[in-house]
């Protein structure tokens, strides 16, 4: 193997990716042969580095030099001064990185120093298209040990002592799962891979798929072996088309190396992957929906029992493995259970993968130890909500979860709290709040969503989410009734008990869970007719303060004529004729309009 | 089967373990309400109106689950009417209807209808949570089926029926959230899919989302027409199902006071399908004759149900020449009316409307195939259900039970128990048998009763001894009924497993006493009687009765013969009473520009 003083690595995740970091590696390798350096320094495309607001991101080794919001013009300068010249370029690096006299390395910088990564310990590290830097990395020893030391039995063992749980969202054992599978017999059975990552805003299982694509199939192998499946599939999302195609060579790749296809590590074990897409329903998460999926029918749920482990894919015991729960799996076999119950928490051992979205400064990837605070979380790691704006809920759990509050900071995350007070894990999205969002419309957002997403079958789910979701438009319309929030919680209650799967019984959290915490906001909604955070449109006001010099111009911009007023005095904005365009306060060079 | 015991609102029942809730509460005598559910034809949890509070050994379960799927345990304790399982059982079928076209005083189902019988037992009042509707279309393009998704519930029934007990899948749910629809796929019309018209679909909806397209209206204007000529036929089945629309069990007799019950209505003659599935048998025997002994193509496969012509034009344009050329009862009685009878009695045939009373749905569709006609006469003009009919009687204020026995017409109007027995399945076959057995023997048999083609059994076996041209040869036949035991049937035919010298199909499961066209029996209803065997009974019985069992010996089909057919399989019989088949495709749209709108809405 050829051996490089220096490695640029390019962020290839999704993120980067569309800012142009393809345009970036390009230009690295043109201007890095054009300086003659090309024998000396390697440039490779990773997986997603995680701190995705900062993209694209670009770090070059041995320095771990932290290069953020790279632009193809400042490529030369990099190369001539950091690559030739051994001068690093202070200007372009992460801001924290050069605060101080001290360059920080990307190691040291807050947003990684909390983290723990296992599931995306090679995200960012290798190059995610090459099966050589996988097996540099201990890649493929945990299915050569468990084909070679262990009997299926062990294995599973093993797994139910790590106390591994999915992350998909339930939390169901994972080594419980795969010995429910285990002792039926079959002429087939399969491992199915859900990468159908559905929750708006989650991202953590493309991110594996793109930056480490092998662990999956390593894992799977491993799984198949420990049920005695010698198929698998993995499902994943058409929209998601880095992560297919870095499966596609990753299959290949494996294929080719032996590490798949028949009698793996000569022990006379075959199992082979394949890929299905999935066509972007959300349902097709579920796992029996995902199964009709893959067998070419429409993804509906179907009632459990019968369980897939004892009645799934093709009618054949099958297990469903997050892509998140897989990408530990090795490294549990390699490391061991107690290694992993290092990490987290008793109940919930392990780290989990979170993707920082909404009001926060770090929007990106992290992955913690369980038992990790909301509030390292979202002020530690993430940085807090910019621009000074208070921290007003974080919504964990996507459309399944529900919204937490500043009391609920300090909660250490796992399962079991998570519920507890009324959210869920899920499969890891976390979105942050701030004061100017209005809780009504975030649960009418979730709301808006699963209306659309319910796979239609069961009443509950297909009807009573859209009734849930036409009250809050009257609510957030200053329109609503304390009627209206109580026949919310009706609805929301009949909807989580009878519907027929995780869709629907989940669908009301997010209001359930808003109702319980931020009743206050529905009722300034209802009773004072009035959008405390300033975003229900009906609800607005515009009003024009004693800042006003009367200079007229929002008189004259108006298109409804509703502002008066006198040259040189105030104005006024008669609120029967405004119709809440705004345009009178874009308009006013005084700053003299405010919207309550 | 290992028994457990289970409790129902404090009831022990011992039931077999397979057993569900739903099963075990009719047991201890509660009876849980569904809608979505359909005895082994839908079980799919979807209405969420079954659902039950359980726990198993003192643990309760989560959530409320549904009792139609839910298998019992041993230690189960079920409670059905908890103030949890009332409100969330009313809540549901309240959301069912908030997105129901409510026009129950001007439906077709009113009184039939499962929905509006569920909102009575259940006393709904009020519907609590009202809003948007899902938007709605009426598809009335076939001649068949009328398909209005203002009325849907989406319980999946027809879906069901169609895709996994007819094996055809025309239709399916489409969309998805709110906006879940159950459709052909793209939005087509049922005019132009890979549908039977069987009418399935229409026998498993509890609501009016699928009914036939009537036709009565056109019936009335033909009878209160004084220059028409009104005449009328009903088909075997219609008999064991018409008393049903009046309250009689399921699988009663009533040819007596259906007879009556059309001259009341104003036919100008009421006359039997019976006659003419008499003289199918006489062509279509001849046909299987000449076949087998001049090495015709084997095997044979029978004509009378236009659900499987259609299927099998569809599906298997490489059996088509396997098919009987003859046309079904109820076209040749068509023709015959407009020919024979016409000359007989000195009428213009362009005066007299055929009307024809049918188990069957598809039967619409095909009185309505171009080449059903003979001189430009139509062989039949209106082709009406046993729903339809009962309709009618209805209408005219008819005190259907208080009505006298009354008998039909001559001249087409005689039948034997052959007749009889065509609308239930093998009862072609066995009719087949009567006459081909005393032909080829040259006796008068006795022993005529089949029973191996008898009954239920999806696909049914059997081989008679029968001397071909002096040779002892063995006859081997089978019977398939529902358009998935057709296929099967040809594909073991196709694979060149199985070897038949006679096939027998009808589209429809259990053939036509259970069509498409029959009186609606409610899910609750199927668990405790099964229509189709009910009605076979009714005519098996009826057979039974009746002097003469064999299609040959009908007086009035021998005197048609004599008088103007001459002989089966003649030069007039091919024009009158004999058809051709065409390989259909199916998904064709007329216009591309058309297809690239829909294609555009989809997107949308």
């Amino acid at each position: 193997m050829k051996i490089f003083r220096s490695h640029v690595l390019v962020c290839g995740g999704t993120g980067c990716s569309s800012s142009n970091s393809a345009l970036i590696k390009q230009r690295f390798e043109e201007k890095i042969k054009e300086l003659k350096l090309d024998e000396e320094v390697q440039v490779v495309a990773t997986g997603c580095f995680g701190l995705c607001e900062e993209g694209p991101v670009v770090i070059i080794y041995p320095e771990g030099s932290f290069y953020a919001r790279m632009t193809v013009e400042r490529v030369d300068e990099i190369c001539e001064e950091h690559l030739l010249k051994g001068r690093i370029v202070r200007k372009y690096l992460f801001d924290e990185s050069a605060r101080e006299e001290k360059i920080k390395p990307l190691s040291e910088v807050e947003f990684y120093k909390k983290q723990k990564r296992v599931a995306l310990r090679n995200c960012g590290v290798i190059n995610p298209e090459d099966i050589s830097e996988y097996i540099a990395r201990d890649g493929y020893m945990a299915l050569g040990k468990v084909l070679t030391e262990m009997t299926p039995t062990e294995v599973i063992q093993l797994v139910k002592d790590s106390g591994l749980k999915g992350r998909g969202g339930a939390g169901f054992s994972t080594g419980m799962k795969w010995s429910f599978a285990a002792p039926n017999q079959a002429d087939q059975k399969y491992v199915i891979c859900n990468a159908d990552e559905g929750d708006p805003g989650a991202f953590m299982d493309r991110s594996v798929l793109e930056g480490d694509p092998h662990a999956v199939l390593e894992a799977m192998a491993i799984a198949g072996y420990a049920i005695g499946a010698t198929k698998g599939f993995i499902y994943v999302r058409a929209e998601y088309p880095i992560a297919v195609h870095r499966l596609e060579i990753a299959i290949k790749q494996a294929k080719e190396t032996g590490l798949l296809g028949k009698n793996l590590f000569n022990t006379g074990f075959d199992f082979d992957i394949e890929i299905r897409l999935g066509a972007g329903a959300f349902v097709c998460g579920e796992e029996t929906a995902l199964m009709q999926s893959i067998e070419g029918k429409r993804g509906m749920s179907r009632n459990k029992p019968p369980f897939p482990a004892n009645k799934g894919l093709w009618g054949k015991p099958t297990i469903i493995n997050n892509v998140e729960t897989l990408a530990n799996v090795p490294q549990i076999i390699l490391n061991g259970p107690d290694w992993f119950k290092s990490f987290g928490t008793a109940k919930s051992p392990g780290t989990k993968v979170f993707a920082l979205g909404g009001k926060i400064n770090n929007t990106g990837l992290v992955e913690v130890p369980m038992g990790t605070s909301l509030r390292e979380v979202i002020y530690d790691i993430g940085g807090g909500c910019p621009n000074n704006k208070e921290f007003k809920a974080v919504q964990t759990g996507g459309p399944s979860g529900g919204c937490l509050t500043k009391d609920h900071l300090d909660i250490p995350i796992d399962y079991d709290n998570l519920t507890a007070v009324g959210s869920m894990m899920g499969s890891g999205g976390m979105i942050v709040m701030d004061e100017d969002n209005c809780m009504v419309d975030i649960a009418r957002f979730f709301l808006d969503f699963t209306v659309d997403e319910s796979c239609g079958k069961c009443t509950p789910c297909r009807e009573g989410t859209k009734r849930m979701l036409e009250i809050l438009d009257k609510i957030t319309e200053g329109k609503g009734t304390m009627e209206d929030l109580a026949k919310l919680e009706k609805l929301a209650v009949n909807i989580k008990e009878t519907s027929l799967c995780g869709l629907g019984q989940t669908a009301p959290n997010p209001v359930l869970s808003t109702l319980k915490y931020f009743r206050d906001e529905y009722e300034a909604h209802v009773l004072e007719k009035r959008c405390p955070a300033g975003v229900c449109q009906s609800l607005l006001k515009y009003i024009i303060t004693m800042d006003c010099k009367g200079c007229t111009k929002c008189a004259r911009i108006c298109p409804v004529g509703a502002i008066e007023g006198k040259v040189k005095e105030v104005h006024v904005i008669n609120q029967d004729k405004c119709i809440k365009c705004g345009a009178c306060m874009d308009a006013c060079t005084f700053h003299a309009i405010i919207k309550k | 089967m290992d028994k457990v015991n289970v409790t129902i609102n404090g009831i022990t029942v011992n039931v077999p373990k397979d057993y569900t809730v739903l099963m075990a509460a009719r047991e201890a005598g509660i009876d849980i309400p569904t809608l979505c559910y359909l005895k082994d034809i839908n079980e799919i949890a979807a209405c969420r109106v079954c659902v039950v509070e359980v726990d198993v050994k003192g643990v309760p379960m989560r959530n409320l689950p549904a009792s139609c799927v839910l298998q019992v345990q041993d230690g189960m304790s079920v409670r059905t009417n908890t103030p949890k399982v009332r409100n969330a059982v009313r809540m549901n079928v309240e959301l069912i209807l908030a997105n129901h076209n409510r026009e129950c005083l001007t439906c077709m189902r009113n009184g039939t209808c499962e929905l509006q019988k569920l909102c009575d037992e259940l006393g709904i009042d009020d519907i609590e949570f009202q809003g948007a509707k899902r938007e709605a279309k009426i598809d009335n393009l076939s001649y068949s089926i009328v398909r209005d998704s203002s009325k849907c519930i989406l319980c999946g029934r027809c879906v069901s029926a169609c895709r996994d007990v007819q094996g055809i899948g025309i239709l399916d749910f489409t969309k998805r959230g709110f906006k879940t629809e159950v459709a052909p796929a793209f939005d087509f019309s049922m005019k132009d899919v890979p549908c039977v018209y069987c009418g399935q679909c229409i026998q498993a909806c509890p609501v009016a989302a699928l009914r036939e397209r009537s036709y009565i209206d056109d019936v009335w204007d033909a009878i209160d027409d004084p220059e028409k000529f009104v005449v009328v036929q009903t088909a075997p089945a219609v008999r064991a199902s018409l008393g049903e629309e009046f309250g009689y069990p399921v699988g009663t007799d009533v040819t007596g006071k259906m007879v009556a019950a059309l001259k009341r209505l104003g036919f100008d003659k009421v006359f039997d399908t019976n006659f003419s599935a008499d003289l199918t048998i006489l062509e279509e025997g001849t046909e299987l004759l000449s076949r087998v002994t001049n090495g015709g193509k084997l095997p044979m496969i029978t004509s009378c149900s236009p659900g499987w012509i259609r299927y099998c034009e569809l599906n298997y344009p490489e059996f088509l020449e396997n098919l009987s050329t003859c046309k079904s009862p109820q076209q040749m009685f068509g023709a015959i009316v407009k020919s024979y009878y016409a000359e007989k009695e000195g009428i213009d045939p362009s005066k007299i409307v055929s009307v024809s009373v049918m188990p069957c749905t598809s039967k619409k569709t095909e009185a309505n195939r171009p080449e059903m006609e003979v001189d430009g006469y139509r062989d039949v003009d209106y082709s009406l259900t046993t729903r339809e009919l009962g309709d009618m009687i209805k209408r005219a204020r008819i005190s259907f039970t208080k009505l006298p026995d009354e008998h039909t017409d001559s001249i087409l109007g005689d039948y034997t128990g052959a007749g009889a027995i065509f609308g239930a399945t093998g009862g072609v076959m066995e009719a087949a048998l009567r006459t081909v057995a005393d032909i080829l023997t040259g006796k008068d048999l006795e022993s005529i009763e089949y029973s191996a083609v008898r009954g239920i059994e999806g696909v049914k076996e059997a081989s008679v001894v029968l001397p071909i041209g002096g040779v002892d040869t063995e006859v081997k036949i089978a019977v398939a009924h529902g358009t998935a035991n057709a296929s099967k049937v040809l594909e073991s035919v196709k694979s060149g497993e199985k070897q038949y010298h006679f096939i027998e199909v009808m589209a429809c499961p259990g053939g036509c006493v259970h069509g498409g066209g029959q009186s609606h029996v409610s899910a609750k209803a199927r668990l405790d009687v099964n229509p189709k065997v009910s009605r076979a009974n009714a005519l098996y019985e009826l057979d039974r009765s009746l002097p003469l069992r064999k299609s040959h010996k009908n007086p009035e089909v021998m005197k048609l013969y004599e008088d103007y057919l001459k002989e089966p399989n003649g030069h007039l019989s091919h024009k009158l009473l004999h058809t051709h088949y065409v390989k259909r495709d199916s998904y064709i749209v007329e216009q591309e520009e058309e297809f690239a709108k829909m294609l555009e809405k989809l997107d949308r």
